[in-house]
């Protein structure tokens, strides 16, 4: 339990940001019409691929012969990779659409 | 941590705030994607080549390879997929992200084994780590349970007491995460076992929900993919991770929310329930309708429409399906061309996904200005002449008025018996997802067009063409 309580009080400022980035996220999408749920949601997915950071630093911290670590972190990149490049543009390609035709 | 990173890492997370903000509106979406994917960008050149640690040759090596393979994929995904399969590929994107992440704990994890007590990772990181692979699991089969039961190629599964099931793995899932924590083991093997069992809480958890549920499904495993990035990105106290991932968590849980709103059901009652979930509600349910139909044929139809002043289309999961966005604009054009008032009708869930009707008509050029919002349209129904009903069925289920015993009572739907004439194309009188029958299909101003609605839609437009 001390353990928690010591992670929590040398990273305060971190549980601030949480928090606070919680309340930005709701207040951004609070009033959104429905006709851009799709992309919205296609476009949240793609942010979400933020996860390939971790993926990244994982495989640039293993140690060289560490092939087990090696081998998973290179899975986690493609597929981290995949919903990054996929989800931005699959965004981009239905928005696309929703160009005020001339 | 490298100055430059952190200020890059901060650059990158106000691009996701102003990204998602943007996105929010018509005209600035597409903006607002590209700004988002810039600060992406620049989050992973920054993390790649802005660190204060030697990174050995042959794993940039594989970083290169890994970044060059993925990126390549999922550009080719991106381009091919048709638009009508929006959903499935949403989902399937959702559930790499989940399984990044989970990949990530596990290694995590492995790299806290065998060494010494001194070194070893508080509890508080191994909480984190286990988190990671916790939900990572879970969103990564959830999503792909989601995308396989989209395209089709799965069933629903309902297990005897799978409410019990779930909810009793769930907080043994739980209970075995803390007790890892506690012992604060080395053992690679119980977190292996812990991996297999969130993966089958996942398959497990996804499993039962209708059809119809799916876009709540998608969204809340989105918000759950965020939430394990937010989670990897406290294990290594990085900012962007931290905070693009929690934008995602609680933007992916309001949208989930506002979608269970549009259906008038709570997200537990998604969740755990009885939409569908009893299969012999339907049938019961029917006592109300039975009745006969009224077949009509193209000419007939084409007729109707032909002579009418107002009329309105209300699309569904059926046009998508038969990949008639095309063939329904150029009916439009031709009926507003002799005169007729033609507007589309647009259900909140129409389809399997929030606004999915939106995307495919404007795939098809049809005028923004043309898609009117359930409540708008409805005032409008008993001054139109004739409803066009293509691949649509529950949405405009009179039972979700007068009858509380159906599954959907208190779904606002659009209200098409009140036109003059209704006009239902579908390819048979099988039931909808929601596996329901539909008293409309039986009112006496109804008549049904059966066919694909591509096939349909075509034949409704050469007899149009011939008047």
């Amino acid at each position: 339990m001390n353990d928690f309580i010591e992670f929590i009080s040398s990273n305060l400022q971190l549980f601030y940001i949480l928090i606070l980035a919680i309340f930005i996220g709701v207040e951004l999408i609070k009033n959104v019409p429905s006709v851009l749920h799709t992309p919205l949601m296609s476009g949240a997915n793609a942010l979400s691929g933020v996860v390939i950071v971790g993926a990244l630093l994982v495989m640039m911290q293993a140690k060289p012969d560490d092939y087990l670590s090696l081998g998973l972190g290179f899975i986690a990149v493609v597929l981290g990779i995949i919903n990054v490049v996929g989800g931005f543009a699959v965004t981009d390609r239905m928005l696309q659409m929703f160009k005020k035709k001339k | 941590m490298n100055i430059t990173l952190s200020i890059i890492y901060l650059i990158s997370t106000v691009t996701f705030v102003i990204g998602l903000k943007l996105l929010g509106h018509p005209e600035t979406a597409k903006k607002g994607n590209f700004i988002a994917a810039v600060g992406m960008i620049l989050a992973i050149i920054g993390t790649l080549f802005l660190h204060d640690f030697e990174v050995p040759t042959i794993n940039y090596v594989l970083i290169g390879i890994a970044l060059l393979v993925g990126t390549i994929l999922g550009w080719i995904i991106a381009m091919k997929v048709a638009m009508t399969k929006m959903p499935e590929l949403v989902s399937l994107f959702n559930g790499f992200g989940g399984g990044s992440a989970l990949l990530i704990g596990l290694i995590e994890f492995g790299s806290n084994v065998g060494v010494d007590d001194s070194a070893k990772a508080s509890s508080a990181i191994i909480s984190t780590t286990l988190a990671a692979i916790i939900i990572g699991s879970i969103t990564f089969t959830g999503s792909l349970v989601a995308w396989a039961k989209l395209n089709g190629s799965m069933k629903d599964l309902r297990l005897p007491k799978y409410n019990l099931i779930n909810n009793i793995l769930f907080l043994a899932l739980v209970a075995f995460a803390s007790y890892i924590v506690l012992i604060n083991t080395n053992s690679l093997l119980l977190i292996y076992v812990l991996l297999v069992a969130s993966l089958i809480y996942g398959y497990l958890f996804v499993a039962p929900i209708g059809g119809a549920d799916m876009p709540v499904v998608i969204s809340l495993l989105n918000s759950l993919t965020g939430i394990a990035a937010a989670i990897t990105g406290i294990l290594y106290g990085n900012m962007v991770m931290l905070v693009g991932g929690i934008l995602v968590g609680s933007a992916g849980l309001i949208l989930t929310f506002v979608m269970c709103n549009a259906m008038n059901r709570s997200l537990s009652n998604v969740i755990f329930g009885a939409f569908g979930g009893d299969a012999n509600a339907g049938a019961i349910t029917s006592g109300k309708t039975g009745g006969t139909i009224k077949k009509t044929t193209a000419s007939d139809s084409a007729i109707l429409l032909n002579y009418a002043s107002k009329v309105v289309i209300v699309p569904g999961y059926g046009l998508a399906v038969a990949q008639a966005q095309h063939v329904i604009h150029e009916l439009e054009v031709l009926l507003t061309k002799k005169g007729v008032d033609v507007s589309y009708a647009i259900h909140p869930v129409a389809g399997r996904m929030p606004g999915h009707m939106n995307v495919l008509l404007a795939e098809s050029n049809v005028d923004y200005d043309k898609l009117i919002e359930m409540d708008n349209i409805n005032p409008q129904f008993p001054n139109t002449d004739v409803v066009l009903v293509v691949g649509a069925n529950d949405v405009v289920n009179p039972a979700a008025h007068n009858d509380p015993s159906s599954p959907i009572y208190g779904m606002p739907i659009l209200d098409v018996e009140n036109a003059k004439h209704i006009i239902v194309n579908k390819r048979s009188m099988n039931a909808g997802y929601a596996g329901i029958e539909n008293e409309l299909f039986f009112n006496q101003k109804t008549s049904m067009l059966f066919g694909d609605a591509k096939d349909a839609l075509s034949k409704l437009v050469a007899e149009l063409k011939n008047m």
